[in-house]
């Protein structure tokens, strides 16, 4: 498909379109609370304490007076940011270690990466968030490292086991008979044509990152105050929901439809990128 | 099958190992010691000494490893530093709770997910269909704590139907205690129950559009016979594994829910276990969870190798 096809075909989907426009807002948003927020994130007003959404300010206001909506603004920044570090570490450390295990199928480096990822497989990722934040003290750093260790065995075993049956083809072995090497062969040749599926999958890892951040935030072992984050915003809801309930509902929406979106977008990308459903 | 389950459990040994030699090094490495760490910087030197030597860490690191080791295989969990009660009592304590909410979150997960799977497989682009494709993705969206808190506002705080937290405990009667662990088990079902729910259908639409599916209904057989003598048996392959690895979520995964609904389960007996800087439950009750995962996982690969026999040759 050419790339016009494929950006008319990217416009027809319905999952895509919707997908990536939630996703924009959520990132737009966070980008804006960098230059301007409508009101300071750190402001304690008591006066203004636990206003219901209004003119004023728009998604009302929290125990401490600040406003929801420039909380969920610069939320977004925190989210948005341990979401992609966590990917970034998932498969700037997964993606090679795949390739590598597919370049030596069957070997001793084969048979030990992928042993290594079933055991970080069978430790939820919840208890590996545990542990570190148990030993290191909770903090956004620490978040990030846990969900990115549980996100390098996903990349490794995709990347493995797309590479695997491209070492069979005929353009690896005319690459290898040209004196190429098996690193130069998994950069040059196998990397380009597993990329489409690591963007699908960083997608959801991407929406898998911001779930698993909001939920550490929440129980407190992620983002600590004051900076923002929408984990965090709803565990200050809980003790106030019966009175408050609008501070629960604004940044759990906003969990969900970024979540949503980036679900969408995953879908519909892969819909778009891989051939066999496009043209089924 | 005999040597499929040896090597199976070859490998779920050594999984063990190295998971209690990670958890192991995890505690080493706090900073300080474990002994200092536990009482904070305000701590006097003699009683940082006699936690020491309670802890054993004036014993060489792989000394403790293996009398630790030994203790959990004999049910000796350590003795815990803020209840001063035996680890072990405390969390079959706690997993008085903690269990059988896993096991109420898979069966509603269960009892949801099928029929509405095979409805969708089974009608195929209809609106029935695309209602629950949405649903479902709305389901898998939404984080769980989130949903656990609206439930609290709608059943515990406006209408009244249920409590917003606690337990009050077995000896309170059966009703009572499945009545409380009614939303948190909701709550946790509703994301395992749309994934399942997905699984379910695609796996069943890949079985339905089989030779041998249309071979049954050239021999006469209907749709609906069709599809419950020979579909989804075979349909049923990949969903038990994915509830294998739900069960196994459900037991770590509901560490968050505990904390909303104020459950004293396992999860929420870790949580109190770190901000007390108990490593001992801490240490203890990740490697107990572990176990239970690496277990399950390891049953779901026989279970899996058992309906499947062409795993078993690959293997």
């Amino acid at each position: 498909m050419t790339e016009d096809g494929l950006f008319r075909a990217a416009l027809k989907s319905r999952n895509l379109v919707v997908g990536h426009l939630l996703a924009a807002a959520f990132a737009i948003g966070a980008l804006l609370s960098l230059f301007w927020t409508p009101y300071d994130v750190t402001e304690l007003t008591i006066a203004t304490r636990l206003q219901a959404p209004s003119a004023v300010h728009w998604f009302g206001t929290d125990h401490f007076g600040r406003d929801i909506l420039s909380m969920i603004m610069v939320g977004a920044q925190t989210s948005i940011a341990v979401a992609i570090v966590a990917v970034g570490i998932g498969m700037g450390i997964g993606v090679p270690l795949g390739l590598a295990a597919a370049a030596r199928r069957g070997r001793l480096l084969d048979e030990t990466i992928m042993r290594g990822n079933d055991l970080v497989f069978a430790f939820p990722s919840l208890l590996i968030a545990i542990m570190i934040t148990t030993v290191f003290g909770p903090s956004a750093l620490n978040a990030i490292i846990a969900i990115g260790i549980f996100n390098i065995p996903v990349f490794a075993r995709l990347t493995r086991g797309a590479a695997l049956p491209l070492w069979t083809r005929d353009y690896i072995l005319s690459a290898r008979v040209s004196g190429k090497g098996p690193v130069r062969i998994s950069v040059e040749h196998i990397l380009p044509n597993v990329t489409n599926l690591l963007i699908v999958q960083g997608t959801i890892q991407f929406s898998l990152g911001i779930l698993a951040e909001a939920a550490l935030s929440y129980v407190g072992l992620g983002v600590q105050p004051p900076t923002p984050s929408w984990g965090r915003m709803l565990a200050d809801s809980q003790t106030l929901i019966a009175i408050a309930p609008h501070m629960a509902m604004f940044p759990g929406f906003a969990i969900l439809l970024t979540v949503l979106g980036l679900n969408l977008a995953g879908d519909g990308l892969r819909d778009l990128l891989d051939p066999r459903i496009r043209n089924a | 099958m005999l040597r499929y389950t040896v090597k199976r459990l070859g490998s779920l040994l050594a999984s063990l190992v190295v998971a209690s030699l990670v958890i192991f090094a995890c505690i080493e490495v706090v900073p300080g010691d474990p002994a200092s760490f536990m009482l904070g910087i305000n701590a006097q030197p003699d009683t940082v000494a006699a936690l020491r030597e309670e802890l054993g860490l004036n014993r060489a690191p792989h000394e403790r490893y293996i009398a630790w080791v030994g203790g959990l295989m004999t049910g000796d969990f350590g003795t815990s530093y803020t209840y001063r009660s035996p680890v072990s009592e405390i969390v079959v304590e706690r997993l008085a709770i903690s269990l059988p909410l896993a096991i109420y979150a898979l069966s509603l997960t269960i009892l949801v997910a099928f029929p509405v799977g095979i409805l969708a497989a089974t009608r195929r682009g209809s609106l029935t269909d695309i209602s629950v494709m949405a649903t479902t993705q709305l389901g898998i969206a939404i984080p769980n704590f989130w949903f656990a808190l609206l439930m609290v506002l709608i059943f515990a705080v406006n209408l009244r139907w249920f409590s917003a937290g606690g337990f009050p405990g077995w000896d309170e009667g059966i009703p009572a205690a499945i009545k409380a662990l009614t939303l948190p088990a909701i709550a946790l079902a509703l994301p395992q129950a749309s994934i399942l729910a997905r699984v379910m259908r695609s796996s069943l639409l890949d079985t339905l559009s089989e030779d041998y599916i249309r071979t049954a209904r050239a021999k006469g057989l209907t749709g609906r016979q069709a599809l419950r003598r020979h579909a989804l048996r075979n349909a049923l392959i990949p969903v038990l594994t994915i509830i294998g690895l739900q069960f196994s979520f459900l037991l770590a995964g509901a560490i968050i829910i505990e904390n909303v609904f104020f459950l004293p389960g396992l999860g929420r007996l870790v949580f109190q276990a770190i901000s007390q800087r108990d490593l001992i439950v801490v240490e203890s009750v990740v490697m107990l969870l572990v176990f239970a995962v690496i277990i399950v996982n390891f049953l779901v690969d026989l279970a899996y190798a058992w309906v499947d026999p062409r795993l078993r040759s690959r293997a």
